[in-house]
């Protein structure tokens, strides 16, 4: 009898932790076709934009990376710890670039610059699996985003796994609730009308349960991020996503 | 069980197995008024979860159960329970807890030390769904 509890725990755990599905499969069969196309597909303008971005000026990104190209499976290793030890997401790692090779003014967050650049380097990573390192000098981070998506806040007291793990499939309103491992971000959201990042989307789940609602690009987020990635390990990267 | 009497805008009140039996400051809830407050999409936001017997009201939420029924199923009582803080019955409940302002984590500013619903919401809310049979 206690063995079977035993086995019985053991498989829910397991169940738990292969309950994460793919973003694309939540998604209406209308809005999962427009994002397998790019010629109806808006996001695409910043993918454009972004590769125009990447070739321009003196010290372009392409003068020390060569062809975008050469960045196909980068983001799905991000986020990741740099090299002087801060925790740096995609947005943030170009931002670094910007700054410390060109000699620039960051773009700033949610800047259409830094949206087109990160949209048009994630989308080389489209199709491949999330796999981003947490061991070593990522563990302390993960362990932040972790406990972040486990508490309950807000107001309306949900933690993000209460609605993405435990109600994932059933209906919050008119969405589905997915996984929520943010593979499709940077993604074009119908409401927004406009391409927009993950922690743009974090902010509107923390607004959803009245919780306070996050700086872009803080450490929060970036911890809550590296987590999601940790979560959708083996996922399928979907950037530039389309979402209702 | 005696909660909330520390919280200015909460009122006080007894649990008595899965129920509380006594209305809130001993208000009369109103079931017409407790109709709009269930669907009023931006406070209560009970639709976002349940659905209702309304064929005018659309994207219904399925996360909780449906409420069609809900006042048969349950006493007046024990809806009050579930409206008021349903973690005092299931501490893992999904369900927000409607007349408390304990506890919670990095609430946003403007929420901060209110209830979603007042004492006289709770009670109309309450008249409301004992009509759902
Ligand atoms: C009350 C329910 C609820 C809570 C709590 C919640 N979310 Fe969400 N979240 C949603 C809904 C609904 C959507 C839109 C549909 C979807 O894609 O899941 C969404 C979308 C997302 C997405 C985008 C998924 C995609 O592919 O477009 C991510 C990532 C996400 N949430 C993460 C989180 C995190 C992290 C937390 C906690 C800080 C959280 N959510 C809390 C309901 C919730
Ligand atoms: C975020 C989701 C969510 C929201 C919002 C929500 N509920 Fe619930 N509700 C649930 C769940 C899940 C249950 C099942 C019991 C549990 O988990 O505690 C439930 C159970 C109930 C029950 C008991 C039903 C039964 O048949 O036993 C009542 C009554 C109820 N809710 C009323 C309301 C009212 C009224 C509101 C708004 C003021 C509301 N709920 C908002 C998720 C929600």
């Amino acid at each position: 009898m206690k063995r079977a509890a035993a086995a019985l725990l053991c498989c829910m755990g397991l169940a738990q932790a292969d309950g994460v599905r793919p973003a694309r499969d939540f998604l209406s069969p209308e809005l999962r076709a427009q994002q397998d196309d790019p010629s109806r597909h808006p996001g695409w303008l910043w993918v454009d934009e972004g590769e125009a971005l990447w070739r321009a000026g003196e010290r372009s990104c392409q003068s020390c990376h060569g062809d975008v190209a050469a960045m196909a499976g980068v983001a799905a290793r991000y986020p990741a710890v740099a090299a002087d030890g801060a925790l740096l997401n995609l947005e943030l790692r170009i931002e670094r670039c910007r700054e410390e090779q060109q000699g620039a003014p960051r773009f700033g967050y949610e800047s259409q610059a830094l949206l087109s650049l990160t949209a048009a380097i994630a989308q080389r990573s489209r199709g491949l699996a999330m796999s981003v390192p947490v061991d070593g000098a990522a563990a302390p981070f993960l362990e932040r985003g972790r406990e972040f998506y486990a508490t309950r806040q807000g107001q309306l007291n949900l933690s993000c796994g209460q609605c993405h793990d435990e109600n994932a499939g059933r209906r919050l309103r008119g969405d589905v609730i997915s996984s929520g491992i943010g593979t499709g971000y940077p993604a074009y959201r119908l409401e927004w009308n406009t391409l927009g990042s993950l922690h743009r989307r974090l902010r509107a789940c923390s607004l959803g349960v009245r919780a306070e609602q996050l700086p872009l690009g803080g450490a929060d987020y970036l911890a809550l991020e590296l987590y999601l990635a940790h979560r959708a390990r083996g996922m399928p990267m979907e950037a530039p996503g389309i979402r209702r | 069980m005696l909660a909330g009497a520390a919280a200015a805008q909460t009122m006080p009140f007894v649990v008595q197995g899965d129920a509380i039996e006594a209305p809130l400051a001993g208000l009369l809830g109103d079931a017409a008024r407790g109709g709009a407050v269930v669907r009023n999409r931006e406070s209560a936001n009970c639709l976002i979860c349940h659905s209702i017997p309304d064929a005018r009201e659309r994207f219904m939420g399925d996360v909780g159960p449906p409420l069609e029924g809900v006042g048969s199923r349950l006493s007046q009582g024990q809806i009050r329970l579930r409206v008021v803080d349903p973690t005092l019955l299931h501490p893992a409940s999904v369900m927000p807890a409607y007349h408390r302002v304990e506890g919670f984590t990095r609430v946003d500013p403007r929420f901060r030390g209110r209830p979603v619903l007042t004492a006289q919401e709770v009670e109309d809310v309450v008249a409301y769904l004992a009509t759902l049979r």
